[in-house]
């Protein structure tokens, strides 16, 4: 295991030119181990590989900002396979794989033919033999990694899977929840938009939980109502009731062609009742901070003024998300 | 040893001893014996004195089981199935007549097809009856030669797959069918509530991210076609019922006297839900893990989003599962229909949603329904009764085991177990959540019209 109270040790691999890189911590603590072999969802990890994970990527980021060499990944060659279109992650995850020092290859996966049931595991299969260890995958349906999981014996990781989940994106909002609050332990956070629909959200309602918030979700009833029962989350009727007193406040991308399949009559609608803005944000405490995993539609789910204002964190949850996606990396590859 | 016979086989001659025998249709429960010659039930006596003797002690007795409702993808799919293959499955199940479901490639939407069908069962290990399309190449508009096809011994319509969607012409072909004594038997689901859904709506559709099927989904098209019954006097046949309900829907309509029937799949009620989450408690079962707690429980990345657990109507929530086995032991239920839907491993090996719907059920639903009578859900002989004799009653067919009557019988062993594995499987496919599973309920012995068509250390003519 990690050292959770101190500082966290990696365990490495001898490179491909057989020299061992101690970094970091080694001969001070023996090597650490981490159970899995793949990152499906957040749910998989314990409390304390939660805090491991957030505890990692503090230190990956301050030692990147030192411009440190961090080859952990030397040696490996990593892919990634977006069957979805995505600039965000991919660019995240790229970063965040070169940082280590792996060998980065995009898969040129043309999203309409994966749309046509082209198989995944043919394209996995393929991977397999070329020399890939790890696997990022982005797929436009709900439980594809797992899929993908059985199917090879590649690492995955996964980076958004339809509706369902997107870890990396919800450990990031922790690990950048925890540093403005101090703590997540009872803590109250506010999550508004379309969680139905949104794999961040869920991803995010075990991180935040397993961490000690208490979650509260506000949205147009077909969005939040079916989150009722589930521990340490609260479906609030009146947007006011989430936000009031909320320690954090969190928005989401509201989808431009959902207002079609019927949660809300209309996008403008939608801004009226449920729109953040700097007055609405005066019922939750006073600097509690805006986070939105982005890319915002201003002026629908948030105001521009609120996305850019000193509350704002969408700029930290941006550079949290390389150091979390090297830490994510660095604990999958022991 | 196993094998397979078929109905072109001569007829065979044994005495089995000691069974308990179950027939439903007089009331039969009792330890006995069974002697079989020339195709019928006869008295021990009028055996030859070298037909073999069997021993039946800890073994079961029962009709023949008959099937409402399986894909035998024959036309179009002979790789999922064939109906020779579907019919040693049928056989191994325990099963002596399978009804076809009519949406093959090209559909059973005209004479000519449905008569290959039948041309094609001849000599197979289960007499194969057909269920012909409702409407022309399952369009749902214009319905087919129903009188024509009536006269080559169809036993209903269906646009199973889906439901004969517009109101108008469900009530066209309700109406026509009255006089004819056949029923729509009706794959109830509405299009506009049920498109695009994979799972059942509830906590853990929320938790996977699946989009989720209402019950107001099957509810609207029971309702509907009740009303449409009532009013037309046409005979309304539910398959795959699925929810409490759609359930109580038809529990009313028959107190108030309408001619509704309905049956209901092993896999409704026996897996629930959480089984897309990777849970395999059956539905009787104490709930655990996932299925406890929807939301909290980490999920078995083995079996999580396993295909083989997408099949419409999607599995039920547990409630419904209970209350479905509730329907079935008080009678409201009908039938067990196995629902079997094979496919190949490359429509299944795919993400959740992507996957073809189905389940293979020939062969593993008398095991399905001996584990609900060992958990207390049923008795032996209601399952028997739903299993044999009611679905025989509902197609024309009789079902005894009285003396003097066609000899049409499944022996199997309610105690012993087996391994649902590929290599045991008659199917051509696979596609079941309970590969690897131990199930109770070992069929010994399949006799139809006097003919074995399937044993099991159980063989006469060993």
């Amino acid at each position: 295991m990690l050292d959770i109270a101190g500082t966290p040790s990696v365990s490495h691999r001898p490179s491909a030119g057989g020299s061992v890189v101690s970094w970091p911590g080694a001969g001070t603590k023996p090597a650490a181990s981490w159970p899995h072999r793949h990152l499906l969802d957040v749910d998989q990890l314990s409390r304390d590989q939660l805090v491991a994970c957030l505890d990692l990527a503090v230190e990956m980021r301050e030692r990147r900002a030192r411009r440190e060499t961090l080859d952990l990944l030397r040696g490996e060659v990593v892919g990634l396979a977006f069957c979805e279109p995505s600039t965000r992650t991919r660019v995240s995850f790229e970063l965040a794989a070169e940082a280590l020092g792996a060998q980065v290859v995009e898969l040129p996966i043309d999203v309409s033919s994966v749309t046509k049931g082209e198989s995944l595991i043919d394209t996995l299969r393929t991977l397999e033999r070329t020399g890939v260890s790890t696997v990022i995958l982005r797929h436009g349906m709900s439980g594809a990694p797992y899929l993908a999981a059985r199917a090879v014996s590649l690492r995955i990781v996964n980076a958004g899977d339809g509706l369902h989940g997107h870890p990396t994106q919800a450990l990031l909002d922790a690990m950048t929840l925890r540093e403005a609050l101090g703590t997540l332990e009872g803590r109250k956070i506010a999550i508004v938009g379309d969680i139905a629909h949104s794999r961040v959200a869920r991803s995010n309602l075990h991180a935040l939980t397993a961490l000690g918030a208490s979650v509260w979700l506000a949205g147009p009833p077909a969005w939040v109502r079916g989150f009722s029962g589930w521990p340490g989350v609260h479906v609030a009727d009146r947007l006011e009731d989430a936000l009031e007193g909320a320690d954090a406040v969190m928005a989401l991308r509201i989808q431009l062609e959902r207002e079609a399949g019927g949660g809300v009559p209309s996008l403008r609608e939608y801004t009226a009742r449920w729109g953040l803005d700097a007055d609405r944000l005066q019922a939750a405490r006073p600097e509690a901070p805006v986070l939105h995993p982005g890319p915002t539609n201003e002026g629908i789910e948030i105001t521009s003024e609120l996305a850019a204002s000193e509350r704002s964190l969408i700029g930290t949850q941006v550079v949290n998300g390389v150091a979390m996606r090297m830490a994510v990396l660095a604990l999958l590859a022991q | 040893m196993s094998r397979f016979g078929s109905l072109a086989d001569p007829p065979t001659a044994f005495l089995l001893h000691g069974m308990r025998v179950v027939d439903p249709g007089d009331g039969t429960d009792t330890i006995g014996d069974l002697a079989v010659l020339d195709g019928r039930i006869v008295e021990a006596a009028e055996l030859p004195p070298d037909a073999p003797r069997l021993d039946g002690a800890g073994l079961v007795a029962a009709p023949g089981l008959c099937d409402l409702h399986a894909h035998l993808r024959e036309p179009g799919m002979e790789r999922a199935e064939t109906i020779e293959s579907g019919a040693r499955a049928a056989a191994h199940g325990g099963y002596t007549t399978v009804c076809a479901m009519p949406n093959t490639d090209p559909p059973l939407d005209e004479p000519a097809r449905v008569g290959m069908v039948l041309g094609h069962a001849r000599g197979c290990a289960c007499r194969v009856r057909v269920v012909a399309a409702a409407t022309r190449g399952r369009e749902g508009e214009r319905i087919t030669e129903i009188g024509e096809l009536a006269q080559m011994g169809i036993v209903g319509v269906s646009d199973d797959g889906q439901a004969v969607a517009s109101g108008r012409v469900a009530r066209g072909l309700l109406s026509y069918l009255g006089p004819l004594g056949l029923p729509l038997i009706e794959h109830a689901e509405d299009p506009s509530l049920a498109s695009g859904t994979v799972m059942r709506a509830g906590p853990l559709a929320t938790r996977l991210g699946l989009a989720g099927w209402p019950a107001s989904a099957e509810l609207a098209i029971v309702e509907r076609d009740i009303a449409l019954a009532e009013e037309t006097g046409g005979w309304i046949h539910f398959t795959h019922l699925s929810t409490a309900v759609a359930l109580d829907a038809v529990r009313r309509a028959k107190a108030l006297g309408a001619r509704v029937t309905c049956d209901v799949t092993p896999h409704h009620l026996a897996f629930t839900d959480a089984w897309v989450a990777g849970d395999r408690g059956f539905a009787w079962d104490e709930p655990a893990g996932v299925a406890a707690d929807p939301f909290g429980t980490s999920l078995d990345p083995t079996l999580a989003y396993d295909s083989t657990c997408r099949v419409n109507p999607p599995l039920p929530s547990r409630a419904d599962a209970l209350a479905l086995l509730a329907g079935l032991a008080d009678g409201t239920i009908d039938a067990i229909a196995t629902d079997h839907a094979p496919h190949p491993r490359e429509r299944k090996a795919v993400e959740f949603a992507a996957a073809a719907p189905g389940m293979i059920g020939l062969e593993t639903a008398l095991s399905l329904g001996l584990a609900a009578v060992a958990a207390g859900c049923l008795t032996l002989p209601r399952l028997v009764e739903a299993m044999a004799t009611t679905p025989a009653r509902l197609i024309g067919e009789e079902r005894s085991l009285r003396l003097g009557a066609a000899a049409d019988l499944v022996v199997f062993d309610p105690e012993a177990t087996w391994r649902v594995e590929t290599a045991r499987l008659a199917s051509a496919s696979t596609n079941t959540p309970l590969l690897g599973m131990e199930l109770p309920g070992v069929v010994r012995l399949t006799v139809a019209s006097g003919r074995i068509t399937y044993a099991d250390g159980l063989d006469p003519l060993n």
